[in-house]
């Protein structure tokens, strides 16, 4: 078996070894991404020179014995809805084309902050929008695993980057599973924290109560060391939650003894699912259970409504969201007008793709005159009966096992012709949105080939038990070493 | 029977300041049909005196000192403005009676 791509722990023991420098990590993650490019389309853009003048800072810093934390010098890549100051920022969207931010989000500040040096900014589907990183202005981002098949999305860029070992850590943002669905389909780690754990200052906004921004890596404990460096209250950020992060690197014992896996048995049912993808799981859940953690039938009864209430809450939120692309500050505007409206209706036209457009109009028409009661509050009250499947299934069990999706990796272009299609690929992710708790999938098996994801869900607030059985289950299987085709 | 015409999204794009052609109008129309029809599941639900969730965290309005901090230099502001005059971002005439709200 050939070697492991290179995570974020053996890149600081070369450093750390002096077998490595800085520049040296940072040169290589830009020649493959660069490489990769074609082949992928895992990035909308390198940022070769800030990085390289960053990557020599970072070495002269741990020359002078003061490293600014573990990340110091470490290469990452950031989504591109997340601004970085002097950098572009487009959502791959044309209506964001040419947009330079003048500030930086605070979990690109706080990466900074640690030392960890952005080198690129990572495809999307359009504002978030998409399962399958589709839905792009620089082409659809490609599986290492088969260029024939999507990543998955809507952060399928950051996935596809970090399985390809073209970066070794990134982040990503999960509205309803965008940061788990790619991490499955693409065999990597992906952490979608609590609503508010993480600030979502300079994220561009999506769908605001479901948005949150999370890691992706190959292990559970990178994505720990990640997490705590991002986490936290940001007074410019009040759905940022204040109480103080935990020392995520440090719970990670490997033990699990004792602790209850909650299997809901809505998830685990053969309707709607890979067959192969189920046993998978269901193997990985035995694995845990040989690890000494108790299994636990549970249940959510309220799962088959996810979806539905899913979307008509996302796209209510973001064609408010969206109202702000007006062509008037920033951004594409378009050409020969003579008049405001025309401005407006020709701009965002123009700018929006066709998934963004199909999402603003339903968005529109269930918060319209008339809609409301009957769409989206209707879609609220259920939100909390899904919230309160939740707290009743958390009484009997400390995090509940799941597939993360319901099948591997699917070809491009299979489900673009029906959005229904599409958005049903989220229905094990987004019940963790509506109820703003934290999950995280992780590699568990292969089938025919592709990756498959295990999601574990936990507590409000209870990161660390989703990275400690992750982190124990990855000590036990080496799914996560494996090396997909396209890694050059 | 469909719910959604043609005219009922052309109605919606205008809310949502968008154009679209008559083919993406019947398309749209199709679409949000089959999505709609979709999300009708949500009605076998019994939601009487259920309390709608519009925030998942339980949150007091943070507060915060009223103290004065710097803002963004106009400059920086400015400089993704389509077009600027001096500190002001320059748009086409609005004419009256058009788009009066």
């Amino acid at each position: 078996m050939s070697e492991p791509l290179a995570t974020l722990a053996s890149m600081r023991e070369a450093l750390d070894a002096g077998a490595a420098s800085s520049v040296d990590l940072v040169e290589g993650c830009l020649a493959r991404a660069r490489a990769a490019q074609d082949a992928l389309h895992a990035f909308a853009g390198l940022r070769e020179e800030g990085a390289r003048a960053e990557a020599a800072a970072a070495d002269a810093r741990r020359a002078s014995g003061a490293r600014r934390s573990p990340l110091d010098g470490l290469p990452v890549a950031i989504k591109d809805n997340m601004v970085q100051t002097g950098e572009p920022t487009t959502c791959a969207s044309r209506i964001l084309e040419g947009f330079v931010s003048p500030y930086a989000a605070t979990v690109v500040e706080r990466l900074e902050r640690a030392g960890a040096i952005p080198i690129g900014r990572t495809n999307m589907d359009e504002f978030a929008m998409g399962s399958s990183t589709e839905h792009s202005v620089y082409g659809a981002a490609r599986n290492p695993w088969d260029r024939a098949r999507t990543p998955g999305g809507s952060s399928g860029g950051s996935a596809a980057a970090v399985a390809a070992g073209l970066v070794p850590g990134a982040l990503g943002s999960d509205t309803g599973g965008s940061i788990r669905q790619p991490a499955s389909l693409s065999g990597v780690v992906g952490l979608k924290p609590t609503y508010g754990r993480v600030s979502r200052w300079g994220l561009v906004a999506f769908a605001s109560s479901l948005d949150q921004i999370g890691v992706m890596a190959h292990t559970a404990a990178d994505c720990a060391w990640l997490l705590e460096a991002i986490a936290g209250h940001d007074p410019r950020d009040s759905t940022s939650l204040p109480e103080p992060v935990p020392r995520y690197g440090e719970t990670l014992d490997g033990d699990v003894s004792g602790l209850v896996l909650g299997l809901p048995r809505e998830y685990f049912v053969e309707e709607g699912v890979d067959p192969e993808v189920l046993s998978t799981v269901r193997a990985a859940v035995s694995e845990l259970e040989r690890a000494g953690a108790k299994l636990r039938e549970v249940s959510l009864p309220h799962t088959r409504y996810a979806v539905a209430t899913y979307y008509l809450i996302a796209t209510a939120e973001a064609s408010s969201n969206l109202a702000r692309y007006d062509g008037v500050r920033y951004g594409h505007r378009a050409a020969g007008v003579r008049d405001l409206t025309e401005m407006y209706h020709r701009t965002r036209s123009e700018g929006f793709g066709a998934e963004v457009k199909r999402r603003i109009v339903l968005g529109t028409y269930v918060l319209s005159a008339g809609y409301y009661d009957a769409y989206y509050r209707k879609a609220q009250q259920v939100r909390t009966l899904l919230r309160r499947d939740f707290e009743e299934a958390f009484r009997g069990c400390d995090a509940i096992a799941t597939p993360t999706t319901p099948e591997t990796a699917f070809r491009i272009g299979s489900k673009t012709a029906d959005p229904l299609t599409m958005y049903l690929s989220d229905v094990y992710t987004v019940s963790a949105n509506l109820a703003g708790i934290p999950g995280i999938s992780v590699p568990c098996g292969f089938a025919q080939g592709l990756p498959v994801g295990l999601q574990l869900l936990g507590r409000v607030l209870d990161e660390a038990t989703l990275l400690r059985i992750a982190d124990a289950f990855q000590a036990r299987t080496d799914h996560h070493a494996r090396r997909p085709a396209e890694a050059p | 029977m469909p719910r959604i015409t043609r005219a009922e999204v052309e109605r919606v794009a205008v809310l949502a300041r968008l154009s679209v052609s008559d083919e993406e109008a019947d398309r749209l129309a199709v679409e949000l049909d089959e999505l709609l029809e979709y999300v009708e599941t949500l009605r076998q639900v019994d939601t009487r005196d259920v309390e709608p969730t519009s925030h998942v965290i339980p949150l007091a309005t943070p507060m915060r000192e009223d103290r004065a901090v710097p803002g963004i230099d106009p400059e920086l502001a400015l400089a993704n403005a389509p077009e600027r005059q001096g500190t002001a971002f320059v748009v086409p005439k609005v004419i009256d009676g058009e788009d009066g709200g």
